[in-house]
Formats: C-alpha cells, structure tokens, sequence
C-alpha cells in the first residue's frame, strides 16, 4: 500500500471528529471518499494534509511513517491537494500558480523563459495549450482546477486529494478533469476524491470507503456495489426516510402575489408570475438561463426595469433589498458562504441578524429573547451544533444553511426565495432541508425555489417554471410536473403548456 | 493584451499627454535641466515609493515612512554634530535602524495578525516623536562629505545635471523592479496580495514575506532619508509630513491596486514623475497657486481609483 492509515484518531472539544479509522490508498486507484457532513471527511483529509495535527494512530506513506505539520511539509512528503475552491491566485499568471516555490533560477534570479517554457510542457501533458502568461483568473474555473491538479502533481507526485473539485463545474468541464484524472491514474497515481455527486463516484473511483459519525463504515471495490448499498452505507438508515417527501397537494390557492411583466434589459425578459399562498413554485433551467437573475430582479438587488408587483393590499416597491423585506420578501442567496453567511458570528448572531437590522440598531433585542429564538430554530430545525455560540462558519454546509434559512423564518415573511437550497449538502441533510421546505409552507409561506437537481424540484414544487435564454419559456403545474417534462422544456423541444 | 497592465499603459499615457500639453507651452520643459531637476527634487519621494510599491503589492501599507525619513535626517544631522563618525559609519547605523524598525512592525503585523494600518500608524506616531527627542530645531548639516555628495553630479548635454540622488533613485528603481518581477520572494508578495490563505496553501512562507516587505519599506524610508538631508543640508523633525500619503498616491497613480496583488514598479516611477511634473508645469506658469498640485493630483487619483474599479468590473464580467 502507497499510503496506510492506522487508527487515526482527532478529537475536538466535545466530538471525536475521527475514531480509529484505517484507510489504504494504493498507487493507481481512485479511491472514492464518501459520508455525510461531519463524517469526518473534511477532519481526515486535513489530517492527511498537515492542516490538523493528528491525536492518535499512525499514517506511513511508502513504508516510511509520516506526520505532516503544514501543509508545505505534506506536499514535499508527496501528498497534494486540491480543494472545492480553486486553491490557487487568480493576480499571478498561469506559469508563476504552476511553478511557484519551484521557478527555474539563473543567477538567483527567475529565469522567466524557462519557467514558461516548463510550465507550457507540464500542462501539455494535461492536454492544455494556453497562454500561461495570462492572469489564471482570466481562464475557466475547469481550467483553474487542472491547472491546480498539474501543480499538485508536480509538486507532491504520490497522492493527490481532491476535495469535491467538480462542485462549481458543469458537465462538459467534470468530463474534462475527469480525463485528466484517469491519466494520472494509469500513470500510477494515487488519487483520493471526495465528492457528493454518486454518479460521479460510480463514473470515476475503483475502491470506495465510507464514514459516518467519525467512524469507517466500509471499504471496497466499487465494482459490483449498487447504489443503494452506499446510500445505506452512508446514512445508516432505511432509506425510505429520505426519499419519501409528501407530495405535493396541488390544490391551487388564489394569488396572493402578482407580479407582472417584470423584467430587466439584459438580464431578465418581462415575465408574468403569480404566487399563491403556501405555494411552492420552481424556477429550472440551465445555469445562466435567468434563473437567479429571476430571483434578485424580485428581491430588488438589481430591480425591475419594467412591470409591476402586487399583493391585495396594491403595489409593492420591490426596488431595494430593504424594501423587498419590508414588503415580507426573503432570500437565501446561492453563494452560501459570501453572501448567506456572516461566517465569524455565532449561530445566534446569525439568526437575529434579519430580525435585528429590521427592528434598527437602536432598539438591541434583549439577549434573552435572542437565545430563545437560537435555541428554538436550533431545535425546530435540527441544526447540529454543540451551542448557539458556535461560529457559524464551523458548522457544516447543510447546517449552515439551515440557520439561514431560521433567519428568515425569525422574520415571519410571506414569500421566500431559495437558490439551490441544498447546493454542496450531502444527502442526508438534503432530504431533510427539502422535507423542511414542504413543511414551512403548511403555515401559509410561499416559496420561490431554484434549483439545477429536477428530482428535487419535482419533489417539492406544486409548479414548475421552465427559463432558457434569460426568458421564461414553460411552466408545468401539477400532475405536469415531471423530471422529463422539465427537461424537454429546458432542452426547447415539445413545449410544454 | 493582459488587462493587467492597463492601468499602466493608462499611466504611461496620461504622462506622455501632459509632458506633451506641457511641452507645447513650455518648450523649455523638454530640456535636460528640467529633466534633470525633475529627477532629483523627487529622489526621495521616488525611493521611498519603491519601499511604499512592494507593501502594498502584498496587500498592506505603510503610514510610517514619511515620519522614518524625518527622524533619518535629524539623526543624521544630530550625530555628524555631535559624533566624530564619518557620514558613511552614520549611514549604515541608520539604514540598519531603520530596517530593523520596518522588519518590527512587519513582525508584528504577521504574528498578532494586526491591520498594517494601525501598526505602521503607531510606528508612524514613534518615529516622529523619536525624531524630536533628537532635536526639536532644525540641524543643519555642515560636514564637507556632505558638500560633496551635494555637488556630485554629471553634466548632461544642455547643461542639465544628473546628480548622484537622482541617479541613485533610478537605481533604486532597477533594484526593485528586480525584485518585485524576477525574485521568489517578489511572487510571494503578489501571492500574499492576491490572498493570504491560498497564499499559505501554496508554500508561501507568510511571516518571513511580511517581515521582509516591512523591513525591506524601512530600508527605503532611511535611504529616502538620507537622500532628503543631502537635498536639504539640514535635519528637521518636522519635515515630510505626509510624505506616506504622497508616496500612496504616486503608487496608486502608477497603476498599483490599492488592495494588493497587481501592478508594476515601473509604473510607480511613473507615477512619481507626473506628480513631479505638476509641480514644474506649475512652477513655470507662475500665476498658479501651488496648491493647484494638490488639486491636480487629487484629480488623478480619483481617476485613477475609477479606472481600476472600471477594470475590475470588466474582468469580472470577462
């Protein structure tokens, strides 16, 4: 075995992140890396990368033991990772990413010529041929990510950890690095790929191991297992409970919002769209059809230029993001991290935050009242936390999201606008995030919901809106919604009605 | 074209155009000696740039230099009066003072992991204080090595003088655009402007970088000080107030992004020129208040500030 891990132990205030764990990595494999959040994946990975000291167990890389301090050290060991997030600087030019701490020097100088001349080789050998004097913000995220992989490489040369690097790339893109992939790993390679996409996993690794709660649940040869297995494996529990979310009940309820011929130059065509009350209406569509553009156009981040919206009460100004809220108007952005997420504050601070700048800063709400409202939703909605005080940012990606969406919640609005509510949420929390969306609109919410999964759309939506080109082009209601219905709409072939 | 270098092309630009505008009234501007003063009245801001050009590259800035070049003079002036060393001995104490002081702050901003902005201003507010406890009045500077660095210069066709502080400046420039473009530790500092973490992920050692940017803003501070008691004769404790913001601004003008990470050293010898040139237009015209450089450079740096912006949006729709 290239790498070995043996009862590797880390524990954190209050957890055992990770409990006795053993993992072999052998040259020329894939080796898939699966769990829910707060499996222990994230703790593993950064064990093996030097960010965490370990606590107990011991990790040998060709024989020899190892116990990487930074990841510096780690990567000279022969250990590179590349992250979700391009972990590379966009201001340097691709040649200075690919190259840095290892230029060509001549005369203790950069001898830019070769450094170009190799970085132009390396990434050859990935099937690349681009200006590697460009800034490598100017290129594609796919592009960032093998450029990342072809450093990793380089650099370290043993195994390469990749931490859902296909999370922020489309499907062609995945191919690409995918092929990238499989040549490393015919070329000897140990890859470790973490990723919540189980198609991707099924497409990619040749050995899989499982973690729940910190602990390895299995570890085989992929070939052979069927997806069902793995899904059981990772969740430990019948899996009905994660499928079955009630249907929809399609009774149509009179609009209690209209919004008409609202649109945008260059962003949004005019459209028409009538909310109900305790409605939940789908947007699909490609990624750049209009989809979020539809959502900030009716939050006002970048308001209508056309058209108007109602409720019964009249026209609603809708031009600011502030005047969407006071209108009962909320929204959990797509970008969890930079636009959901106040990461440094706590879970409470968070969850006051929308109530709080509503009420005004003059007027503090009392602390007790705080803790209530943290410790309610904390518990309504199932946010595992060790306290309400615990930064938001420590917290995995499904748990986040849940506490923003409690932020809403706390403000009692009557229309909520999600967007890819369960983007980069594992399976486990995803079920139960869309189980808390059908259940938030029993009490009256309307729900406006974005989303690239259709099974998930189907799941929760009594409607569904079709965009393609920055328009919307269907809307399927009912018995009409259907993934394949969905899908011939956005494709643009046998419309829908 | 790599949009990079657009703000310094847009630099270059704007310094052709008024040399140009200034030219076609004043052809006497063109003339070497012109050219020649131009290069040493702004010697120490020049140098002192350089230093300034490389912390905000990593991302920082550094409010202590105007100050370190008014304690470098009255230090200077101090020990020639009082001390039998020799200006040269004067020289290298100081430049390792002051390097050490820049390196102190670098530490200091690296591990307590402190806004640069508040420890160069505390470095800023020491530095000026330390020079009055030396010499509350001006201390003019008598010893004849000064008199000769003084009138060192060489005759240039048109009997303009290139003197040994401008050329020393333009030195300091070729030094650091050695640095900035062709060092590893000049990728580090764009690499830590660019971001800090994935800096890190990378194999940027960030402390030793940020201690050495510091350190190295220092170095330049007490050279630009003593290229400033050289230009003066003297050492004055209230000298160069706001010399820092001026040295900000020719940064920003020569195309460097304020938040770190992209821009050139060359364009901040550019930038200094403009400035430089204000004033002489300036000057020539004669009716103009001198406040009109203020304004003027004002002008610019709006303009400057907006077309980075400009920029950025654009990239980012890409």
């Amino acid at each position: 075995m290239l790498l070995s891990i043996r009862s590797l132990t880390k524990v954190f205030p209050g957890t055992r992140a990770l409990d006795d764990v053993d993992l072999d990595i052998a040259a020329g494999q894939v080796h898939a890396l699966l769990g829910e959040n707060g499996a222990g994946k994230s703790t593993l990975i950064k064990c093996l990368t030097g960010a965490y000291r370990r606590d107990g167990g011991t990790v040998t890389l060709d024989g020899a033991p190892i116990d990487p301090r930074s990841t510096l050290q780690a990567q000279e060991l022969g250990i590179g990772t590349v992250y979700q997030e391009v972990n590379l600087l966009p201001n340097l030019t691709v040649a200075q990413n690919l190259m840095f701490g290892h230029e060509p020097r001549r005369f203790g100088l950069i001898d830019t010529r070769a450094m170009r001349a190799q970085a132009r080789e390396t990434l050859a050998r990935y099937g690349l041929d681009i200006d590697v004097d460009r800034d490598l913000g100017r290129y594609s995220v796919a592009i960032q990510q093998i450029v990342a992989i072809a450093r990793a490489v380089r650099i370290s040369g043993k195994v390469l950890i990749l931490d859902e690097p296909t999370a922020s790339l489309d499907k062609a893109e995945v191919r690409m690095v995918f092929d990238v992939l499989r040549s490393l790993r015919d070329q000897g390679m140990a890859i470790v790929f973490v990723s919540h996409f189980l198609d991707q996993v099924f497409d990619l690794a040749d050995q899989v191991t499982i973690l729940r709660n910190g602990r390895r649940v299995a570890s085989q040869p992929i070939a052979g297992l069927d997806r069902m297995t793995l899904v059981e494996q990772m969740l430990g529990r019948a899996l009905e409970d994660v499928v079955a979310i009630p249907a929809a009940d399609a009774a149509p309820t009179a609009p209690i919002l209209r919004f008409q011929g609202m649109g945008r130059a260059g962003t949004i065509q005019p459209f028409d769209l009538d909310v109900g009350a305790g409605e939940v209406v789908g947007l699909a569509g490609l990624l750049g059809s209009g989809r979020t553009e539809t959502a900030e156009l009716l939050f006002g981040i970048r308001p209508a230029q056309t058209g108007t919206a109602r409720d019964d009460a009249g026209p609603i100004d809708l031009r600011t993001p502030r005047a969407a809220i006071a209108a009962g108007f909320g929204f959990a952005p797509e970008d969890r991290k930079t636009d959901g997420i106040v990461a440094d504050l706590s879970i409470r601070e968070n969850i006051i935050l929308g109530l709080q700048a509503r009420r005004g800063w003059a007027r503090p709400i009392p602390r007790a009242e705080q803790n209530r409202l943290a410790d309610d939703y904390i518990r309504q909605l199932d946010i595992r936390t060790s306290g309400r005080e615990k930064p938001i940012g420590e917290l995995s990606g499904g748990n986040q999201q849940k506490a923003v969406l409690a932020r809403w919640l706390a403000m009692n609005p009557r229309f909520l606008i999600l967007d890819e509510p369960t983007r980069g949420i594992d399976v486990g929390a995803h079920a139960q995030i869309l189980r808390l969306i059908r259940d938030l609109t029993q009490g009256g919410l309307s729900l406006l919901i974005i989303s690239s999964e259709l099974d998930e759309l189907v799941a929760v939506a009594d409607r569904v809106i079709v965009l393609r080109d920055r328009a919307h082009v269907a809307e399927l209601t009912g018995g009409a919604v259907g993934a394949d219905a969905i899908m011939r709409a956005i494709a643009g072939t046998g419309e829908a009605a | 074209m790599n949009a990079r270098a657009l703000p310094l092309y847009a630099t270059i630009l704007i310094f052709v155009a008024a040399y140009a505008l200034a030219y076609s009234q004043f052809p006497n501007i063109l003339s070497t000696r012109v050219i020649g003063n131009l290069l040493t009245d702004n010697a120490y801001l020049g140098i002192v740039a350089v230093g300034m050009t490389l912390v905000i590259l990593s991302g920082g800035i550094d409010l202590s230099v105007g100050a370190v070049i008014a304690f470098s003079g009255v230090f200077i002036a101090v020990m020639l009066r009082d001390t039998g060393l020799h200006p040269l001995a004067v020289f290298a104490i100081l430049l390792m003072l002051t390097t050490a002081f820049g390196a102190a702050m670098g530490f200091l901003i690296d591990r307590l992991a402190m806004p640069a902005f508040i420890v160069t201003l505390a470095g800023m507010f020491l530095a000026r204080g330390a020079a009055y406890l030396l010499s509350v009045q001006s201390v003019p500077i008598t010893h004849p090595f000064f008199g000769q660095l003084q009138s060192a210069y060489v005759l240039m066709p048109g009997k303009g003088r290139l003197t040994l502080i401008g050329v020393l400046m333009l030195a300091v420039f070729a030094v650091g655009m050695v640095i900035a473009h062709r060092t590893r530790f000049g990728t580090s500092v764009y690499a830590l402007g660019g971001g800090a973490q994935t800096a890190r992920l990378m194999g940027v050692p960030q402390g030793r970088t940020t201690v050495l940017v510091y350190g190295f803003s220092g170095l330049m501070a007490g050279l630009s000080g003593i290229v400033f008691a050289v230009y003066t004769g003297s050492g004055y404790s209230l000298a160069t107030v706001g010399t820092e913001l001026t040295a900000i601004a020719a940064v920003v003008i020569g195309g460097t992004l304020l938040s770190g990470g992209s821009g050139y050293m060359f364009g901040t010898l550019v930038g200094v020129l403009t400035m430089g040139l204000i004033q002489t237009y300036i000057v020539f015209d004669g009716t103009l208040s001198s406040w009109w450089t203020k304004i003027v450079i004002g002008l610019l740096l709006l303009v400057f500030i907006l077309l980075q912006k400009g920029l950025l949006t654009l990239s980012a729709r890409r």
